[in-house]
């Protein structure tokens, strides 16, 4: 049996949702927002989630050990607006049930 | 003004195989996209990715996917208004519309394909305060004429492709050219780096790393930037050019007020029919469109592309009949006097 994670993310006008994220369907966070809807279509995951953009920008707010960044996020990142410490791009964050009760907040589009 | 039978906004895959679609039903068409390249996506974003769900292509590279695309509209004919943004549509008394880009080209056509995808590509402008009263008074986010910068001193932002490539370009062009990235390593092609040290060594190029612009200054133009060094003080370099280069992002644009029914950052069409939109004559394909059950996917543009087609033949031929011929049996002429066709069977006896 499969087991969903919690995830709470704030939303880019600060609203909080806490939503279930499923564990088996190969999701990344960026696929999560849109699952849910908490971004328009189009303004996250523009590039489809090859960190070739910065759409799907979040700050980490909870202190779970997140894979480490590759290269290309790493070097998208530098590129990105809005940057902070705790920035990561959500398409290369993988949904997995160690990430229960994350919580992150959408970077503001640029 | 340049005519056509269908004029198709955006020059992506979707955008692309229309051409070809309606070429088959003898339909002309010309595509504008904001771009300077055709290929929309697939050879701005990831021109050297792979793509596994194009139908026959166990894999191919957007860019190549482009190219093929490219071949194969070829014999239509299509025409290009490449490098500009379509601003505003006029509908005619005659029932067709006017389509203006944003440098006053114009287009009249029967039928229009919005074929926009995510839309138009805008480049992206770092947060610097008073950035945006210096635009074409010395700052640029995209360079459309290397000249204007001879003998000049430039500053360009960046670290991808772009930011490497024109600081190299540039270096040969203007009379001093520095490159600010905010970290040591860029993201471009290995031989770009490598061209960019070379120049760097020769003093060619001045490289300010781990660095951002962070203010802009001037009186009537800009005359100086204030670059901060990680670590250090800010400094000011007096310049006569800045061009950040930090990539581009889609914006839906102008299409957004050509009261078209828009939902979702996208446009809603009629996918029982043909994809027309709640303005009858204009159609929306590929990822631009929505409807219950879209799919942004290039495979579902295709088809979509297709059917509209149909729609636009009947509404430019009015009252004419027409009958699905298949390319194996018809062969293709194309417009430019070329036919292809499928060979003729051999009748021979056997003895």
């Amino acid at each position: 049996m499969t087991l969903d994670v919690h995830i709470q993310i704030t939303d880019r006008d600060g609203i909080r949702h806490d939503v279930q994220a499923p564990t088996d369907m190969a999701l990344n966070l960026m696929e999560v927002v849109r699952l849910f809807e908490l971004a328009p279509e189009g303004t996250i995951g523009v590039c489809g989630g090859m960190a070739m953009c910065a759409s799907c920008q979040c700050y980490i707010h909870s202190d779970h050990q997140l894979t480490e960044k590759l290269e290309d996020e790493d070097a998208m990142l530098s590129e990105a607006f809005n940057v902070k410490p705790t920035s990561r791009l959500g398409c290369q964050i993988q949904i997995n049930p160690e990430l229960e009760g994350l919580q992150i907040e959408l970077a503001p589009e640029d | 003004m340049i005519t056509t039978d269908i004029l198709i906004i955006g020059a992506g895959p979707t955008g692309l195989f229309t051409v070809f679609e309606a070429g088959l039903l003898k339909l002309k068409c010309h595509l504008i996209d904001a771009l300077p390249q055709p290929g929309g996506q697939c050879s701005e974003i990831y021109p050297k990715k792979p793509i596994y769900d194009i139908p026959a292509y166990p894999e191919i590279l957007a860019g190549d996917l482009t190219d093929k695309l490219l071949e194969q509209s070829k014999q239509f004919e299509p025409g290009f208004t490449l490098g500009e943004r379509a601003e505003t549509i006029e509908k005619q008394s005659d029932g067709s519309f006017v389509v203006t880009t944003n440098k006053g080209t114009q287009h009249k056509a029967t039928v229009v394909a919005i074929a926009g995808g995510l839309g138009s590509f805008e480049p992206r402008k770092p947060a610097i305060e008073h950035l945006q009263s210096f635009e074409d008074k010395g700052v640029a986010y995209i360079i459309k004429d290397p000249e204007v910068y001879r003998n000049k001193k430039v500053v360009i932002a960046g670290g991808g492709d772009s930011a490497l490539d024109w600081a190299i370009f540039l270096s040969d062009v203007a009379s001093e050219v520095s490159l600010i990235h905010r970290r040591n390593e860029f993201r471009g092609a290995l031989d770009s780096v490598d061209k960019v040290q070379e120049l760097k060594d020769k003093g060619l190029i001045k490289l300010i790393t781990p660095a951002e612009v962070t203010a802009v200054f001037g009186e009537t133009k800009l005359e100086s930037i204030e670059v901060v060094k990680l670590g250090e003080s800010a400094v000011r370099i007096q310049t006569d050019a800045f061009i950040p280069l930090f990539g581009l992002s889609p914006k839906l644009g102008p299409i957004a007020d050509w009261g078209l029914e828009i939902e979702k950052n996208a446009i809603k069409v009629n996918n029982a029919l043909d994809y027309q939109t709640n303005i009858p004559g204009v159609f929306a394909i590929g990822d631009v469109n929505t409807y219950p059950g879209k799919l942004k996917l290039i495979l579902c543009g295709f088809h979509e592309a297709t059917l509209m087609c149909q729609a636009a033949y009947k509404i430019i031929n009015p009252g004419k009949r027409y009958v699905l011929k298949y390319t194996t049996v018809s062969g293709i002429d194309g417009f430019d006097g070329s036919r292809k066709e499928a060979p003729k069977a051999v009748v021979k006896s056997i003895e």
